[in-house]
């Protein structure tokens, strides 16, 4: 995943490694309203929800509960900052970049606080928020900087006498839907190329996890946004999201989620207004290991593949797929792995896992482990909770996993990794496929024909050759079948938060 | 260069105009190489000058083949597979690229005032464009780093093909002496974002703000040997590096006279690539209706701007038969509020030719136009009695047959001619080896977009004229140059 970047000098890497940050200790939430027009709102009802430390099951602080008369506000404040002559609409594109690249140095300023923020509301490991969600948000934001001046139509021959050339304008206010496995990742991952774009945006973060997305709603206005082209409203999924997908003056909307409810947004999409729609949603994703691999490589990917932040990722590599030969030497190691992960308090340095993000996925996680059982798959390790310690599970190895079990076809989100079997190629291409996911695929080998044979034959938005997670800014990212509709990053999402308008014009006289 | 934007955009106004620094140090005089500072290897030195006074301002180090030679070593090393250089992620060049961008805001009033010293710039123009199109032209080219695809191509048969754009190599860029700083960006940025070294030879009249530009580039943390500056001649240094065999490209701005050995050279020796940005004697159209207030602004700038020592001076104007007699009167109007003077001034707003050679060229371009025909309507000779300065010119009743209409003058010389039809405007426009800019004047939209496809002109401005970007690509046609930039 994205390492540490040293700092050169001179062309030379910096030798010294720098000392590991540590998390705040009692940070005070600062953020916790409905933000409308760069100010601070409380909620239209009066409601407040609480927000809770996955870790320690402690309250954190309530939050302004958002819901439809909220939305509302946000929109009419979106919609005004979008208005032809607006600040917004008047900006330069590079000045847009600008902005973009000032918020990157904003969450390069307050990396600590925001990583602290996000281990406190989602029980991720302080290090890993901090170098690798945090990481991504700096990098996504600064390559879209980049993007801003760099969008461009095209002139285009057309038959008689016309000039015919193209704009791609932006769509207009856009809703954006995030999840509470990378919250602060996520909202960058849509904010940056809308932004980019010239959108303008009503946002509803996870109710579980609000808080580095109202942090960052400081940072807007700090920046110096102009009011209203960033709106943020936390609430549920129920209210506050339906109110957006179902809105008639929001023009697009972006949701990362569950397959479940994309269906529900995509639904309510067209029900509405047409709005323009794009999801990232679950995965059942297969990692296969052919014999040639790097036996040592595929393990270690393998494993980061299922149990990076706490297997609550959709490119959870949770069904993994061993050549015959390889198998039982596979699996052993994959045990010897998952026994040393360290599971704890992820303020601590050492941590590898936390805990799950709530009672909800938890119990989902464990059902589905006893049905890993019952189920006749063989449980190498694992296969509990942690007892006495709340919301952490111990990670979880099954092999001898065969295809009809539910823990290989259902999405798990936890510490589990079901390993299968498999003899040839044209078989495990045919069962990788075999399911209505299509997020991404990873295959280990050392041959390049049996690679890139996988590679066209995987329905997958992303395959993963030799490695695991590899996400960057400058790689589109997104789903085949009912993994999603679209593509997050790379120049390919600019064509999500854009409108193409052809402009043709006659003239007297045909011209070359 | 217009500044571009309106009063309601909030983001990056243009600043304020400070005082130039008095007493500004030279610090950096030597060949820059592998980020280190060098002698000549001959031992030899130049003078440079100000034009405004005729006075030396320093000496700097002359480079030759020898040095030519060293940085073209240094840039080949840095360009090796598995270099610093080559390892880097694409967005770390972007990184710097941004970073150089930060150090020349800092550093902007140095690089004015130096500018505006060696080059006869105006300070407030040295000071708000040229460093404001450097720092947004690194910046637009930082953004690009990690943006520059190949493709994936579905061929016949059993393959898996895909595309990869590459860096060229070694890079040889020979920057003129009209905008020395900006010229020096406009090359490094898209050379450095694709991932290319450098050997950079800047104008001998004006130098030192490329040799500070050394010091920036090694401060952000370019690798050594990324980009090496030899100062020095064009028969010595810049032959050296046009006729080198390790260098894979040559990139050049100035005349189409020099453009074309430098071309010749390029295929003598290793076939290396070639882009060019060369002369022009772009016309002007004016139709009569146009915004005649706007179209005489536009007409006085596009040509007055910085002496008139611009590739793209709007240097014949074809006016309307209808209108004509009143442009030409509007434009002397315009031509005779100007102050000349030393440019470090504020109220001046003209300073000197660049230098002897232009100055003696431009006055005698001038007698030619008395000569062959011209009505001289104002100004016709030269200024002051130290530094190299001529009085804004305007000549009306040009024809396409007089020298002042078909050759270069690159001063501050205003030819106004007269025309009828649109058939005919076209074809004399047409009529010249050169083909870098072009605009047209008016309101009809059909006229506009009829001219924009007519015209052989690598840029073409409606109702506006040097509107220029980084956004924007810029080159030309014909004999004008090869190739585009930004």
């Amino acid at each position: 995943m994205a390492a540490l970047n040293g700092a050169v000098e001179n062309g030379q890497p910096d030798k010294k490694v720098p000392p590991l940050p540590r998390p705040l200790r009692s940070l005070e939430v600062k953020y916790t309203k409905i933000f409308i027009n760069n100010e601070w709102h409380e909620s239209t009802s009066g409601k407040k929800f609480p927000t809770y430390n996955p870790s320690t099951l402690e309250k954190i602080c309530d939050i302004e509960e958002g819901d439809k008369p909220d939305v509302d506000n946000a929109v009419e404040a979106a919609k005004a900052a979008f208005q032809r002559g607006s600040q917004w609409r008047q900006m330069d594109a590079l000045s847009r970049g600008r902005l973009l690249h000032k918020l990157a140095d904003l969450l390069e300023r307050d990396r600590v606080i925001l990583a602290t923020l996000e281990t406190m509301d989602t029980g991720k490991p302080f290090l890993q928020a901090y170098f690798i969600d945090l990481e991504g948000c700096i990098k996504t934001l600064r390559y879209y900087a980049g993007w801003a001046d760099k969008i461009q139509g095209r002139t285009i021959p057309v038959d008689e006498n016309f000039v015919c050339f193209t704009r791609h304008e932006p769509m207009g206010v856009c809703g954006a839907i995030t999840p509470w496995n990378f919250p602060l990742l996520m909202l960058v991952w849509k904010m940056a190329p809308a932004l980019c774009c010239g959108n303008t945006l009503v946002i509803k973060p996870a109710e579980q996890t609000p808080l580095t997305s109202l942090y960052i709603g400081s940072l807007i206005k700090e920046v110096g946004f102009p009011p209203g082209v960033v709106n943020i409203v936390p609430g549920y999924g129920p209210t506050a999201g339906a109110a957006i997908s179902t809105h008639h003056s929001i023009d697009k909307i972006a949701f990362t989620g569950s397959t479940k409810v994309g269906k529900l947004i995509k639904e309510a999409a067209s029900k509405s207004n047409l709005k323009r729609v794009t999801l990232e949603l679950g995965g059942k994703n297969p990692c296969i290991v052919c014999a040639d691999a790097d036996l040592d490589l595929a393990v270690e990917c393998a494993h980061q593949g299922v149990f990076f932040n706490q297997g609550q990722c959709c490119t959870a590599a949770s069904r993994v797929f061993v050549e015959e030969q390889i198998y039982p030497e596979f699996v052993k190691r994959s045990v010897e792995y998952a026994k040393k992960r360290l599971v704890g308090d992820p303020f601590d340095a050492r941590t590898e896992q936390g805990p799950q993000i709530d009672q909800k996925q938890f119990d989902k996680i464990l059902e589905l482990i006893e049905s890993g059982k019952k189920e006749g798959a063989k449980l190498e390790c694992g296969g509990l909770a942690i007892e006495d310690r709340g919301l952490f599970i111990k990670p979880t190895v099954f092999s001898e996993v065969t295809d009809n079990m539910r823990i290989a076809k259902e999405e798990i989100f936890g510490p589990v990794q079901p390993i299968m079997k498999f003899k040839s190629l044209e078989e495990v291409i045919k069962r990788a496929n075999s399911t209505e996911y299509g997020l991404t695929a990873a295959v280990f080998t050392k041959n390049l024909d049996r690679a890139l044979t996988l590679a066209s034959a995987l329905q997958s938005g992303t395959v993963w050759i030799n490695c695991y997670n590899a996400l960057y800014a400058q790689a589109p990212f997104g789903g085949f079948k009912m993994s999603g509709n679209g593509r997050e990053l790379g120049e390919y999402a600019l064509a999500e938060y854009t409108e193409v308008k052809t402009v043709t014009i006659k003239l007297s006289q045909k011209s070359p | 260069m217009k500044k571009q934007g309106s009063d309601s955009n909030p983001a990056p106004v243009l600043p304020a105009l400070p005082e130039p620094l008095r007493d500004l140090k030279i610090k950096y005089t030597k060949i820059f190489i592998n980020n280190e500072w060098h002698d000549a290897v001959s031992g030899k030195k130049f003078e440079v000058f100000n034009p405004a006074n005729e006075e030396k301002i320093c000496d700097v180090e002359e480079g030759d083949k020898a040095d030519v030679d060293k940085a073209v070593k240094a840039a080949r090393k840095a360009f090796e597979l598995g270099s610093p250089w080559r390892t880097m992620d694409a967005s770390e060049r972007g990184r710097l690229l941004n970073k150089l961008a930060d150090l020349v805001e800092r550093d902007r009033l140095i690089l004015a005032t130096m500018e505006a010293i060696d080059g006869g710039k105006l300070f407030s123009t040295a000071y708000l464009m040229d460093l404001g199109a450097c720092i947004k032209t690194l910046r637009y080219c930082a953004g690009w780093a990690d943006k520059i695809h190949g493709r994936t191509v579905p061929m016949d048969g059993n393959f898996f093909t895909f595309t990869r754009h590459e860096p060229i190599g070694v890079c040889g860029q020979i920057i003129p002496w009209n905008f020395p700083l900006v010229m020096f960006i406009w090359k490094i940025a898209p050379a450095l974002c694709c991932g290319n070294t450098v050997v950079v030879k800047p104008a001998e009249q004006t130098p030192l703000t490329a040799l500070y530009m050394g010091s920036l580039i090694k401060e952000a943390g370019f690798p050594p040997g990324v980009v090496n500056i030899v100062p020095g001649f064009g028969p010595t240094a810049g032959a050296a590096i046009s006729h080198h065999m390790d260098v894979d490209k040559v990139a050049f701005t100035g005349s189409t006279e020099v453009g074309k050995l430098i071309k010749e050279a390029a295929g003598k020796s290793n076939l290396k690539r070639v882009t060019l940005e060369l002369g022009g004697k772009s016309p002007n159209i004016i139709f009569a209706d146009a915004d005649l207030d706007s179209a005489v602004e536009f007409a006085h700038i596009g040509l007055f701007y910085h002496q008139g020592q611009c590739c793209i001076a709007g240097s014949r104007i074809f006016v309307e038969e209808p209108i004509y007699d009143e442009f030409v009167r509007r434009s002397i109007e315009r031509a005779k509020k100007y102050t000349l003077g030393n440019p470090l001034l504020p109220g001046v707003q003209q300073g000197p030719q660049i230098d002897k050679e232009q100055f003696q060229k431009i006055l005698e371009l001038i007698e030619s136009g008395k000569k062959e025909g011209a009505k001289l309507e104002c100004g016709g000779g030269p200024w002051g009695d130290k530094g190299y300065f001529i009085q804004p010119t305007v000549f009306s009743n040009v024809t396409d047959d007089m020298r002042i209409a078909k050759e270069e003058i690159f001063g501050p010389v205003q030819q106004i001619m007269k025309f009828k039809t649109i058939d005919e405007v076209i074809k004399r426009a047409n009529n010249t080896t050169y083909g870098l800019a072009a605009a047209v004047f008016t309101k009809d939209i059909d006229k506009a977009l009829t001219f924009a496809a007519a015209l052989q002109a690598g840029t073409v401005w409606v109702n506006c004229y040097s509107a220029m970007s980084a956004q924007c690509p810029f080159g030309g046609f014909k004999m004008s140059g090869n190739g585009r930039e930004m």
